[in-house]
């Protein structure tokens, strides 16, 4: 093997090799430095640019909770499908699984994609199970992302569908209290930045750019329970009546709060596909009636008022009809003369007639003013009505007569609640609330107690063995009400076989704590009348609530024995 | 006979130790903490410092006699490669042997050092018209095999050392002169017989931001890592642009941007310093080689590293165009660390078994 000393080879060469060497290595130094150093700013928002993104960061609307703390609307977490349409369609092999999963085809994903090609945002399914969302996030399709979102639920469901009403997909009230108080629960979304990855994914948040505020729970006056109740009892009533609808509240008699609020038809809130909007209407605050018989009482209240007639004053109703201005006014029976207590009890229309008549138009019409009709119950309620009640001025003296009776006047049933609560609570008009009142409420007198216990007297005998309303009866207890039975009008007068069915009350009578109005609309099983088929809904109704709420009895069947035995029991 | 004395090159053997760990720690990161990549890059790494050993024993006699049989044999797999592709009608770059996957351009790569650094030795240096002539075709024959695969970053590497061997070996200067106004003057030509993707690489050099989404995607990607990275790095696994994938390669050709958004310029600056020590020491092992053939190929080798990290580098730091040059021991994947020890093994042998020993 031959080997040559390298003589030849001059020395400057590895000297250039070396300065070459140095001189590369200087030059990844320096070109590092000027990325890392000076141009590191830049390239950091680039960076960011590229990695981050701001999104919504939603947050729940508050809880609606019944007067004891159970649940009646709540918001739980749900995932929305949206999709960076540009992004989306640059890799289209993932379209044909993602369509599947959203239950559509191929080519409508991909046309809805197109057709909002140009924006940065689009939903593709609103609302999915946990499962599916999960499915499309591990499709990892480009530009196909979730959205954090809360869908509510109602556990009540239908029993509070009216009152507590229902959201849209954006979580924005519609109906009933989610409207009413809809700024009150509504979330404020905040803002929020996240690294994305290649595949547009949110990775991780980097920052609250504006937090999310959520929205305010809201407790309500209503009692679940008796909420409960009430749906129950309606429903029952409705239906073995064949009616076309119906509505019941209670309230407490001293502070305005409704305990119970129903409707028939109703509708379950959680499922809302498929349902006519008729269903959806609040009609205890929506729709009008007239009260009928369930007025008399505020007669005789500006009656006794007046001071020309006290609860004896007698009153002859022979032969059981009255002519006036070419009309005829009919009672059910020739009720002969009539103490003005009677007249309740009975429920003659021609006693209340020839009460009304003897008074100032004035009279009557203030009487009802004051004790609300015509005017707001302050319930808030979404759709809520006044109510029609032309002003005296304008009354001939057969409207006066038929007003006295609850003919030519037009109330809701809440109206009518709240009326009647002025005669419970001893002559206080109380605004109607839907929430838990912890203060005391604002109350206007509008009537004297001596006058509201006379009233509340006749109401009980209305209820007795002779009067209308004895089905509204509940053990232990006391009851005022009154029934009432309206023929509706019709554009071709008052329809013959039209009715609704009334019962308006309070218990216990002596120191009475709930109201309820029952009005059962168009019964068409052959029985109509108030006492029939509205007074037993009341009566199964405030028995139950009465006892769920712990107030005592106020008419006791005590047996002489257990007496005796408590006596003895006490010597020991 | 008392222990065995095991010949390595002691500052050569640490430097290339600690670049081996540093590797490890920066792939963990870069391949989104996969275990299973980290392990058989370790496994790689361990029979790389096997095959380091072992060539490091071997006398640099031995070395020149084996020379012109690993050009030989490396020259006939590219063929056979080339003609594999040819029927498949597709490019081929390995042969598979058993479970092995082996690329005949990686045996160039230590092939054709080899080979030209005996060749020349030869013949007396500096060397003959006609032995420069010789070198020159069969530095450019693989070369345009290699990138007729296409594999144009091996191609250049193995070009590069093919020349660096010509040029220690003494090419006379007026001789590189012409090469140089030659090059400049084919620039025009050979522009024209380049790939859109080819020309685009390059005109992104000039302004990457002028295709964002094509072929300047890559280095500004690298480049954001590296200016996220600013002067002290965000720390080991903290790499937001490897980790959201918005880095491409970064288990392979581009690690270093991964490794410069963790570590930072500091990081950046002690990892060319490590390249350029072991660069260097290879360096010194040649000017101080006492025969012309482990002179000539000792240059070749350590040109050849530094060419390798410079380009890759300069392709992740955006000013040189995008060519597939891994990061030596650095990147992940195929058996270059193996050539790339190998070729450390024949620096030590020729290191070793100087008859002058102290330096």
């Amino acid at each position: 093997m031959s080997r040559t000393r390298p003589k030849t080879l001059s020395r400057a060469r590895p000297r250039l090799v070396l300065a070459a060497l140095l001189l590369g290595l200087m030059l990844l130094g320096v070109r590092a430095a000027y990325l890392q150093v000076v141009s590191a700013d830049y390239l950091k928002t680039q960076g960011q640019a590229r990695h981050s993104r701001i999104v919504k960061d939603n947050s729940h609307r508050g809880m609606m909770l019944d007067r004891n703390g159970v649940p009646l609307a709540i918001s739980t977490p749900v995932d929305s499908v949206w999709a960076h349409p540009e992004t989306a369609l640059e890799e289209r092999k993932n379209l044909p699984a993602l369509a599947r999963l959203l239950d559509t085809t191929p080519r409508e994903l991909t046309a809805l994609l197109e057709r909002n090609k140009d924006r940065e945002f689009v939903y593709l399914k609103r609302h999915v199970p946990p499962d599916l969302a999960a499915r499309v996030t591990a499709l990892k399709a480009p530009g196909i992302s979730l959205l954090r979102e809360y869908r509510r639920y109602y556990p009540a469901g239908p029993v509070s569908g009216h009152v507590i009403g229902f959201t849209n997909v954006d979580d924005q009230g519609q109906e009933g209290l989610e409207l009413a108080y809809d700024a009150w629960l509504r979330a404020v979304p905040g803002t929020k930045r996240v690294l994305k990855d290649l595949q547009g994914n949110a990775v991780e948040i980097v920052e609250s750019l504006r937090l999310p505020v959520a929205g305010k729970d809201l407790v309500t006056s209503i009692d679940r329970r008796i909420q409960y109740l009430a749906y129950r009892e309606l429903k029952a009533a409705v239906a073995a009546n064949h009616a076309r609808g119906g509505s019941a509240v209670v309230l407490d008699a001293y502070t305005g709060e409704v305990l119970a609020l129903v409707n028939e038809p109703d509708f379950n809130p959680n499922n809302r596909t498929n349902l006519k909007s008729d269903a959806f209407r609040n009609r205890a605050v929506t729709d009008l009636y007239e009260p009928g018989s369930t007025l008399k009482p505020f007669t005789i209240a500006a009656a006794l008022e007046s001071g020309k007639f006290s609860p004896d004053t007698l009153i002859d109703t022979t032969p059981g009809t009255f002519q006036l201005g070419g009309k005829t006014i009919h009672d059910v029976h020739n009720y002969g003369v009539l103490t003005v207590a009677r007249v309740i009890e009975k429920s003659s229309n021609v006693g209340a007639s020839k009460i009304a008549l003897s008074l100032g138009r004035e009279r009557l019409w203030d009487m009802l003013r004051r004790v609300g009709f015509s005017g707001p119950t302050g319930s808030r309620l979404p759709g809520e009505i006044a109510g029609v009640l032309h002003p005296y001025s304008r009354w001939m003296p057969i409207e006066q007569a038929t007003i006295s009776y609850g003919y030519g006047i037009s109330v809701t049933l809440l109206q009518l609640a709240r009326a009647y609560a002025v005669l419970a609570n001893g002559g206080e008009l109380v605004p109607v609330t839907l929430l838990r009142q912890d203060a005391e409420p604002e109350r206007t007198r509008v009537m004297s107690p001596d006058i509201t216990r006379a009233i509340s007297r006749m109401l009980e005998l209305a209820v007795g063995a002779d009067g209308t309303g004895a089905a509204a009866r509940v053990p232990d207890y006391r009851i005022a009400g009154k029934t009432g039975t309206v023929r509706k009008l019709t554009p071709s007068g008052y329809s013959s076989d039209d009715y609704v069915a009334w019962f308006a009350g309070f218990a216990p009578a002596t120191h009475p704590r709930l109201v309820m109005v029952v009005a059962i609309d168009g019964p068409r099983g052959g029985r109509y009348f108030g006492g029939e088929v509205a007074a037993p809904v009341f009566g199964q109704v405030m028995s139950g609530a009465l006892r769920l709420l712990d107030i005592p009895p106020d008419a006791p069947r005590l047996p002489p024995t257990r007496l005796v035995a408590a006596k003895d029991g006490k010597d020991l | 006979m008392g222990p065995i004395r095991w010949r390595v090159d002691k500052p050569l053997l640490y430097a290339l130790l600690l670049l081996a760990a540093l590797s490890l720690v920066v792939l963990y990161s870069a391949s989104a903490k996969d275990v299973n990549v980290t392990i058989s890059h370790f496994v790689r790494l361990l029979l790389g410092f096997a095959v380091l050993i072992g060539v490091a024993q071997v006398r640099p006699e031995l070395l020149e006699r084996v020379a012109p049989w690993v050009f030989g044999v490396g020259l006939f797999l590219l063929v056979a490669v080339l003609g594999a592709g040819a029927i498949s009608k597709g490019a081929q770059r390995w042969l598979g042997l058993g479970p092995l996957r082996f690329q005949p351009s990686e045996i160039m790569k230590l092939g054709l050092p080899l080979a030209l650094a005996w060749y020349l030795s030869r013949g007396g240096l500096p060397p003959s018209w006609l032995r420069i002539g010789v070198a020159l075709v069969a530095t450019v024959a693989p070369a345009l095999m290699i990138a007729k695969q296409p594999d144009h970053g091996t191609a250049l590497l193995v070009a590069a050392s093919g020349l660096f061997v010509l040029f220690l070996a003494g090419l006379p200067k007026r001789l590189i002169a012409i090469a140089l106004i030659a090059v400049a003057a084919a620039t025009p030509i050979l522009w024209g017989h380049m790939h859109d993707y080819q020309r685009n690489r390059i005109l992104t050099l000039f302004d990457a931001d002028a295709d964002p989404l094509g072929t300047g995607y890559h280095t500004i990607q690298s480049m954001i890592a590296l200016g996220s990275g600013g002067f002290y790095g965000k720390g080991w696994l903290n790499s937001s642009q490897a980790h959201l994938e918005y880095l491409p390669e970064s288990s392979t050709d581009f690690i270093f941007a991964v490794f410069g958004e963790e570590f930072g310029l500091i990081g950046i600056l002690l990892a060319i310093a490590l390249y350029g020590f072991i660069a260097g020491r290879s360096l010194l092992i040649a000017f101080y080689a006492q025969d012309s053939f482990s002179r000539l190929l000792a240059g070749g080798l350590a040109l050849g590293f530094f060419v390798q990290f410079f380009v890759n580098i300069g392709m992740v730091a955006g000013i040189l165009p995008v060519v597939g040059v891994p990061l030596p021991m650095m990147s992940y994947g195929g058996t270059s660390i193996l050539t790339l020890m190998a070729g450390f093994g024949m620096l030590m042998s020729i290191q070793t078994h100087r008859k002058i020993v102290e330096f």
